[in-house]
């Protein structure tokens, strides 16, 4: 057995400490929000892109964002399969909207970004197509979580789901990339270092959306157990 | 051995189904072939410019079809209890019955594909890469689409939800494969995009049969 | 060859339901056990644990001296409600494939064919059997493949009262050969055996 921490395993444990993490973890999210905001606003304009480029700090923090959110889903479904842990199975199932959620964010925030430099609302960008399909990897899981009637079919079956996308992932990312250097896209991230008074507003903008995923994350696995809790003990009453 | 050999045979009869599902297959790619030109105009230069990378992907979808025959049928009726109980082991069941779908239907397909892609106006010159490529990308779909078809064991709408699962899981291959046929029309070399779609074959048929027992036997639970 | 099939303290649960939970049975090899209940008591769910489908929320399943995955994989036959069988194909076909597949040969798929009457349907397409005649076709394996372990989910419902008795000769020529059998049924079992309850 892995060593893992008692409030993470425990459910009465986790309940205890989601009830101070899960606000405390807002308050950071907002606070860094508030901080990253004003950083890139008060950020000088790109000399190629002007003012747009302030977009990038929305969008570029949930490109990455929804793909750590990934790789928890596939940690998640991982310990759930192979410890039957409930708590595992709650992360897994609460993890997959929002991540979702913030694949949404990009691909909006990424044709919004495209718009007045291309004139196009959407552009096969390597990132963009690559962010596209994982959008599709998290709409499969949805909805092959929610087509099983027998909810813990359903939860395996979409956890070894969640397995399969992981390692097809980074395949799926070399594929894109490499279908991109082919046909010669457009690129509308500037490569290179980034300069430093973009570099912090971005790194606050990340710190900003992990937190504030963690809460919501916390919150939604709360939510989860209560669901659960509240099903079994209407069973139990219709069995009395 | 005499198992496998048995399961195999089998398998491929009841997906050749006396003909009908090769020719359900076929008759479905042809059926997109005709749709292209009939949806951007009979230009040739316009058709030309499209026609490998539509034959591909026309492909992709018709391999699709077949897939919810693959393992629903059996779970319906319970023949899937008896494959599970039994020496040999789940995951080399499944990879058989995906080698039996691909020899019944991926095979006709990919000798259908080079005609599809002539007929939407595809140099001549083209046509044993399309027919490699096909070969090929037949297995990874057979075999990726075999993950969505366990997975989706049970579901209402199976059919649907299995195309959902597949799609992404589809995309590697038909860049990759897109990626030969276009480079080798445009005179670059087309070797890398063949042996990338290859690789990606050959690791759906070692670890695909992984994902398609578990997902069997949580079905079957 | 199993001498023994143990169940101790078996627990099944699913779709959040505990079907059934501390139940015990020890079968000698020779013995027959009726499994009766209410639909839906969790019959078909303990057979299908015994065969390791389902999984058990508490206790375990010896098989005497045979390893769970050995006996699971060439041990037992279960016949379940279905047939398993594919209505295209043709019934030597069917009964060819599934008496290799159990690990029996043509010999033996010739000898179940004519215990079960099934001679002269051979040719036929599986579609155009009749129930009795098709749940013959599936009792067929059993004869076909020699295995200790029979679990049966209501293996007589089709069948006419003539072929209940031939199938009864069938299972007591299967007990005095050292097999064991474990029968979901609604109405006696045609051989003496034991009576197990599910969901009292």
């Amino acid at each position: 057995m892995i060593p893992a921490p008692a409030f993470l395993t425990n459910p009465e444990r986790f309940m205890a400490f989601s009830r101070w993490a899960a606000p405390m973890f807002g308050a950071i999210a907002v606070v860094l929000a508030i901080v990253g905001l004003w950083l890139g606003w008060s950020a000088p304009p790109d000399y190629q892109q002007g003012a747009t480029v302030r977009i990038m700090f929305i969008h570029v923090p949930a490109a990455i964002v929804c793909e750590v959110i990934y790789a928890f889903l596939a940690g998640a479904s991982l310990l759930a399969l192979v410890f039957r842990h409930m708590l595992a199975d709650c992360a897994a199932q609460a993890a997959a909207p929002l991540g979702a959620g913030f694949t949404l964010l990009a691909l909006i925030t990424g044709s919004l970004w495209g718009r007045p430099m291309w004139g196009a609302w959407w552009v096969w960008d390597a990132r963009l197509t690559s962010v596209l399909i994982l959008f599709l990897l998290y709409i499969a899981y949805l909805a092959l979580r929610a087509s099983l009637d027998d909810e813990a079919k359903a939860a395996r079956s979409a956890a070894i789901l969640a397995m399969v996308g992981v390692v097809v992932l980074p395949i799926i990312h070399f594929s894109v990339y490499w279908w991109n250097s082919l046909h010669q896209g457009s690129s509308m991230f500037t490569k290179g270092a980034l300069a430093p008074v973009y570099a912090w507003p971005l790194f606050a903008m990340l710190a900003a959306y992990l937190a504030a995923f963690g809460s919501l994350w916390l919150v939604r696995i709360r939510g989860e157990v209560w669901r659960r809790r509240a099903e079994a003990a209407a069973l139990r009453m219709a069995r009395a | 051995m005499s198992r496998l050999g048995a399961l195999l045979a089998r398998e491929t009869a009841l997906a050749w189904g006396r003909g009908g599902g090769p020719l359900v297959s076929v008759g479905f790619y042809a059926g997109v072939a005709t749709l292209l030109p009939l949806a951007i105009g009979p230009e040739a230069e316009r058709l030309a410019a499209v026609a490998p990378g539509a034959a591909w992907v026309a492909l992709a979808l018709a391999s699709l079809l077949s897939l919810d025959r693959l393992f629903e049928r059996d779970y319906e009726d319970g023949a899937l209890d008896h494959l599970a109980l039994s020496p040999v082991p789940l995951e080399l069941t499944c990879a058989v019955k995906c080698a039996g779908q691909w020899l019944a239907t991926g095979a006709p397909l990919a000798l259908a594909a080079p005609v599809a892609a002539i007929a939407l106006g595809a140099p001549l010159a083209l046509t044993p890469l399309i027919f490699a490529c096909a070969l090929v990308g037949g297995l990874a779909f057979a075999f990726t689409g075999g993950i969505g078809a366990a997975l989706s064991l049970g579901a209402r709408r199976g059919g649907l939800l299995t195309a959902v699962i597949v799609l992404p899981l589809f995309v590697p291959p038909v860049i990759f494969g897109g990626g030969a046929l276009a480079a080798f029309a445009g005179g670059l070399p087309w070797a890398p995009g063949l042996a990338l779609l290859c690789a990606y074959g050959a690791a759906a048929v070692a670890l695909g049969p992984l994902a398609m027992a578990a997902a069997c036997r949580n079905a079957l639970s | 060859m199993i001498e023994r099939l143990e169940l101790r303290g078996l627990g099944v649960r699913r779709g959040g339901r505990q079907l059934f939970s501390g139940l015990s049975l020890s079968l000698a090899a020779g013995e027959a056990c009726a499994l009766t209940g209410a639909n839906g008591a969790g019959k078909t769910s303990l057979l299908r644990a015994v065969a390791g489908l389902v999984g058990l929320e508490a206790g375990e399943i010896a098989f005497g001296k045979l390893d769970a995955t050995e006996a699971r994989g060439a041990g037992l036959h279960l016949i379940g409600h279905q047939d398993g069988l594919k209505p295209a194909r043709t019934t030597r076909e069917e009964l060819d494939f599934w008496s290799v597949w159990s690990g029996g040969t043509a010999a033996s798929a010739e000898a179940a064919a004519k215990a079960l009457d099934l001679t002269t349907l051979l040719d036929l397409e599986v579609r155009r059997l009749s129930a009795g005649q098709r749940r013959r076709l599936a009792l067929a394996r059993l004869l076909a493949a020699p295995r200790p372990l029979w679990l049966l989910d209501e293996p007589l419902s089709p069948l006419d009262a003539g072929w209940r008795s031939r199938f009864g000769t069938m299972m007591q020529a299967h007990l005095a050969g050292g097999g064991l059998i474990l029968a979901a049924v609604h109405d006696p079992l045609p051989i003496a055996a034991k009576v197990l309850e599910i969901g009292a």
